[in-house]
């Protein structure tokens, strides 16, 4: 008999109920977090990586605006971390 | 499945809260290892400046050459785009905030330390609170109470459209813009942390477990290649901070653009 199974028959107490939804959520919150960012930083440093190649005198310019598009961009993937930080251990 | 069984990840509190060291009964004065490397943060750039103060500065040399590269390194690569001119009175802040941050975050690969200080939410926000500060001040003492209005009311947008604008503006300028500030450094350094913690915890598992010594080959090189970019990471994580704060005191110095 799998572990599943074995689970299934015995049944679950209300704690473990929570436990395994909020770790579920948890898991849903970040990983959806983490696709828009994922998008938006892949773009953004292919076309800084473009301006660079067209412009190379301009890199160091472009650079600092990449670190900086960089940073709002990945505050929500870091937003979505926070959240599962507060569901998984608070 | 017995291994992965072995795999024992430590409660997030054992990895994020360190007793005190000193003053235990106290709540407010208690000194823990965050508090000692806030205390270094404070330290050592106080030495390395007053070290490169010295002399008469004709030719540098030792310390001065140090301290004279973190100005520089901070006054081309983080003042001249964040704030342009008028910059000048903002470059000991700058640099202030650049060396606290790094050495809190560097300490997340040094040994005995193998914390960094900005994982607790309290130092970043400590910190995104006074650029919060000093951007609103700046901003009102260079363009008066017209600056909340120039904010608020961004000249060249349709008047119907500041229904839309004016809400927006005062929550991302005002309320959010500490708090997205903070969190930024906050969560990137607690996300490193547990990275490192949740390699370094597989490694002894794998080490302890005594079989499968080709899954410790990819675990440990793991492990090394991760604190090799957590490096990277605090050193680009304090120069995000610090533009940042660069660019909101830009922005209020300079409301037109």
């Amino acid at each position: 008999m799998s572990v599943l199974a074995q689970i299934a028959q015995e049944g679950l107490e209300a704690s473990d109920q929570q436990n395994i939804s909020a770790a579920s959520g948890a898991g849903m919150a970040y990983g959806l977090a983490s696709i828009g960012p994922g998008i938006g930083i892949g773009y953004l440093v292919g076309q800084a990586v473009q301006a660079m190649a067209r412009q190379p005198e301009s890199a160091g310019q472009v650079q600092t605006t990449m670190f900086l598009g960089i940073a709002f961009t990945e505050a929500l993937a870091l937003i979505g971390f926070v959240v599962f930080i507060l569901l998984k251990f608070v | 499945m017995n291994l992965l069984g072995a795999v024992k990840f430590p409660p997030i509190e054992n990895v994020i809260e360190w007793p005190a060291w000193l003053f235990e009964d106290s709540t407010y004065f208690a000194f823990n290892k965050i508090a000692f490397i806030h205390f270094l943060g404070l330290v050592i750039p106080a030495v390395i400046f007053l070290l490169g103060a010295r002399g008469d500065g004709l030719v540098p040399r030792g310390f001065r050459t140090v301290s004279e590269g973190i100005v520089n390194f901070v006054d081309d690569q983080i003042a001249k785009p964040g704030i342009g001119h008028g910059r000048e009175p903002y470059i000991p802040l700058l640099v202030s905030f650049f060396l606290f941050i790094f050495i809190g975050n560097i300490t997340e690969v040094i040994p005995f330390f193998q914390m960094p200080a900005n994982a607790r939410m309290a130092g970043p926000l400590v910190l995104a609170l006074i650029a919060w500060g000093m951007f609103i001040s700046v901003g009102v003492r260079h363009n008066g109470l017209g600056y909340f209005k120039e904010v608020l009311f961004p000249p060249g947008v349709p008047k119907a459209l500041y229904i839309l604008v004016t809400p927006i503006e005062l929550l991302s300028t005002f309320i959010v813009r500490p708090f997205s500030h903070a969190v930024r450094l906050f969560a990137n350094m607690l996300a490193g942390h547990i990275l490192l913690i949740t390699f370094g915890v597989l490694c002894i598992s794998v080490w302890s477990a005594s079989a499968l010594i080709l899954i410790q080959l990819g675990t440990f090189p793991g492990l090394v290649a991760f604190t090799a970019f957590e490096v990277g990471v605090s050193l680009i994580q304090a120069f995000v901070f610090t533009i940042l704060a660069a660019v909101y005191i830009g922005g209020a110095l300079h409301p037109a653009h």
